[in-house]
């Protein structure tokens, strides 16, 4: 049994009552990063010798005052386009492979006021763009239930490295359901909050209007924990919001009595397998044994997310990444003897295939001409999308679905084709492009892969998916299994 | 019918500031095709009478007070730079001779 098989809040409980050190913790970390790392390959960088000092620092802490915050001394991993003071942050990106940030991402200053341990940064699609981590400029990561199959993309590391006990929790980032289809591919919780609630300061762009952090986790609990530790206004990032931050744990009653649940039919149409299909009816089933109420509804703008999101988000990340340029930072060419070849080729040898071909199609949709056609219309089409959300939660407390289309696909079957690769977020997007929240919880297996039930809330409104996401995950063993390493 | 020329993939390169062999042009031109004509499908929506949506918060200017702070001293500033001089950064020559 591992240490990481117990909540936070047990965790804590121990290391309140003195049984447990934070040493242990950390120990235990870098104990199973050595036993399974070479298998699942999470990690790009990892912080050892600093993580046993903070370790020793707060064991000293500790011995002295026993009053300390929930996530205190608890290891965690981070995404690597979270930038962390002196500590390497490289997108997965060639072109940041050297680059040690000056600064710590608001998140970071935040897990660092919650005396929380970092043991490392972890592996993603280089810039956050994929869904599977074959697009990591270093490394490709396995699914620890199955090492043949991708970890799910962009946030794999993040991901995979909680389903495989190396850290506790982790930090990922969602733009197009990076956090949710490998949480679900994994057989973890991930949540992705509504746009606004966690601060974007630190966090390398991909699309500034959709990219939101958030935890990813083993229980439903942890979750609400690490997010309410991260959330909230920051004077740093302007469209972080200024809303109030409710007590997400305390929202956790396990009541979901007369909690009216919409199924878009659109979610378990057309592509959706049926061993997903059929554990998201079983999902709903186990939801009206505890009292709650589901109706089919339909979000009829959904097929036209997938070809919306590319255009905004590619758009959005051709100017984002406009900044890697080799004079600033980064990586710079040795091939060049006047500007504007040192731009070029800096990028060109810089940025993986995947990164260029985004900035290709977001370029030309922002470029002269095409702007109405493809841009403009994308964010009307947008506008269409977010209604089709405001409509349904006028009636209802929660939409449900699944997180993925299908299990974790196998390590080189997609990569060739750019078009079914993106098609494996076709239920996660809307969420990012109305800003509004979802989680990924363990609802099932196929073959020994594991399934996710999808739950999307309204516009800050965690607290209630968090509500029912615990009332399910009680109600069922999926969340206790444990993949075999 | 193709939706992408060669010629266009070039100048979007360009614009993009990557620099693409000839290789590289023909498979992005078949791609971004590919996900071009994929897009056309917003199309079939009527969206004339629908507005934009920039942002899915209401939130309008953003403001604070204006306090004057300290910048981030010059040598952390520089500290990733591939190559600076006197303080600043240094990059080959913008005019030719």
């Amino acid at each position: 049994m591992s240490l990481f098989d117990h909540k936070v809040s047990d965790l804590h409980e121990l290391l309140h009552k003195k049984e447990l050190k934070v040493s242990d913790l950390v120990d235990e970390s870098y104990k199973r990063i050595t036993e399974v790392e070479s298998k699942v390959q999470a990690f790009l960088t990892l912080d050892e010798e600093r993580a046993r000092q903070t370790a020793k620092a707060l064991d000293e802490k500790i011995s002295t005052d026993a009053a300390k915050g929930l996530l205190f001394g608890m290891p965690i991993g981070v995404k690597d386009n979270i930038v962390t003071k002196d500590l390497r942050t490289t997108c997965a990106s060639k072109i940041l492979e050297n680059f040690d940030p000056i600064y710590d991402a608001a998140v970071v200053q935040k897990l660092n006021q919650a005396e929380t341990v970092t043991i490392g940064k972890l592996n993603m699609d280089e810039f956050a763009m994929g869904s599977s981590n074959e697009n990591s400029g270093f490394k490709k990561t396995h699914n620890p239930w199955n090492l043949d199959r991708v970890p799910g993309g962009s946030s794999g590391g993040s991901a995979a490295s909680v389903a495989a006990g190396e850290v506790l929790f982790s930090l990922g980032s969602d733009t197009g359901g990076s956090i949710r289809q490998p949480a679900a591919f994994c057989g973890v919780v991930g949540l992705k909050p509504t746009y606004g609630r966690v601060s974007r300061f630190g966090l390398v762009a991909f699309a500034s209007s959709l990219d939101q952090i958030g935890p990813i986790t083993r229980t439903v609990e942890d979750n609400a924990y690490l997010l309410q530790a991260i959330s909230g206004l920051d004077p740093m990032d302007s469209t972080s919001a200024n809303v109030d931050v409710p007590n997400f744990p305390g929202s956790l009653t396990g009541d979901v009595k007369g909690l009216k649940i919409a199924v878009p039919k659109e979610y378990l149409g057309e592509g959706v397998s049926e061993s997903v299909r059929q554990s998201v009816l079983d999902a709903l089933k186990v939801l009206e044994g505890l009292g709650a109420v589901w109706e089919e509804v339909s979000l009829p703008h959904s097929k036209y997310a997938l070809a919306a999101y590319y255009l905004l988000s590619s758009s959005e990340a051709s100017a984002n990444l406009a900044r890697f340029d080799g004079v600033r930072y980064g990586y710079r060419t040795p091939n060049a003897d006047n500007l504007l070849d040192l731009y070029k080729n800096t990028r060109a040898e810089g940025f993986g295939d995947e990164v260029k071909r985004r900035i290709m199609l977001g370029t030309f949709a922002l470029s002269s001409g095409y702007y109405d056609a493809y841009y403009k219309k994308a964010q009307k089409v947008r506008t269409l999308i977010k209604q089709d959300f405001e409509n349904v939660f006028e009636k209802y407390d929660v939409i449900v679905g699944p997180t993925t289309p299908t299990p974790a696909f196998k390590i080189g079957e997609n990569i060739d084709d750019p078009m079914t690769m993106y098609a494996n977020d076709i239920l996660t997007i809307p969420v990012n492009l109305a800003g509004v929240p979802g989680i990924s919880v363990p609802c099932g297996f196929d073959s020994g892969l594991p399934l996710g039930l999808q739950i999307i809330g309204k516009h800050f409104d965690e607290a209630t998916i968090y509500r029912v996401a615990h009332a399910f995950e009680q109600a069922t063993d999926y969340h206790n299994q444990k993949p075999q390493l | 019918m193709s939706r992408i020329s060669i010629e266009q993939v070039k100048h979007v390169a360009n614009l993009a500031r990557l620099a693409i062999t000839e290789e590289e042009a023909e498979t992005f031109t078949k791609q971004l095709d590919k996900i071009i004509t994929f897009a056309e499908q917003l199309n079939e929506l009527d969206t004339e009478n629908v507005k934009p949506t920039y942002h899915v918060l209401d939130m309008k200017n953003v403001l604070r007070e204006d306090i004057p702070k300290p910048g981030l001293p010059q040598e952390v500033v520089l500290k990733n730079a591939p190559e600076h001089k006197n303080g600043q950064f240094k990059v080959p020559s913008i005019l030719a001779e």
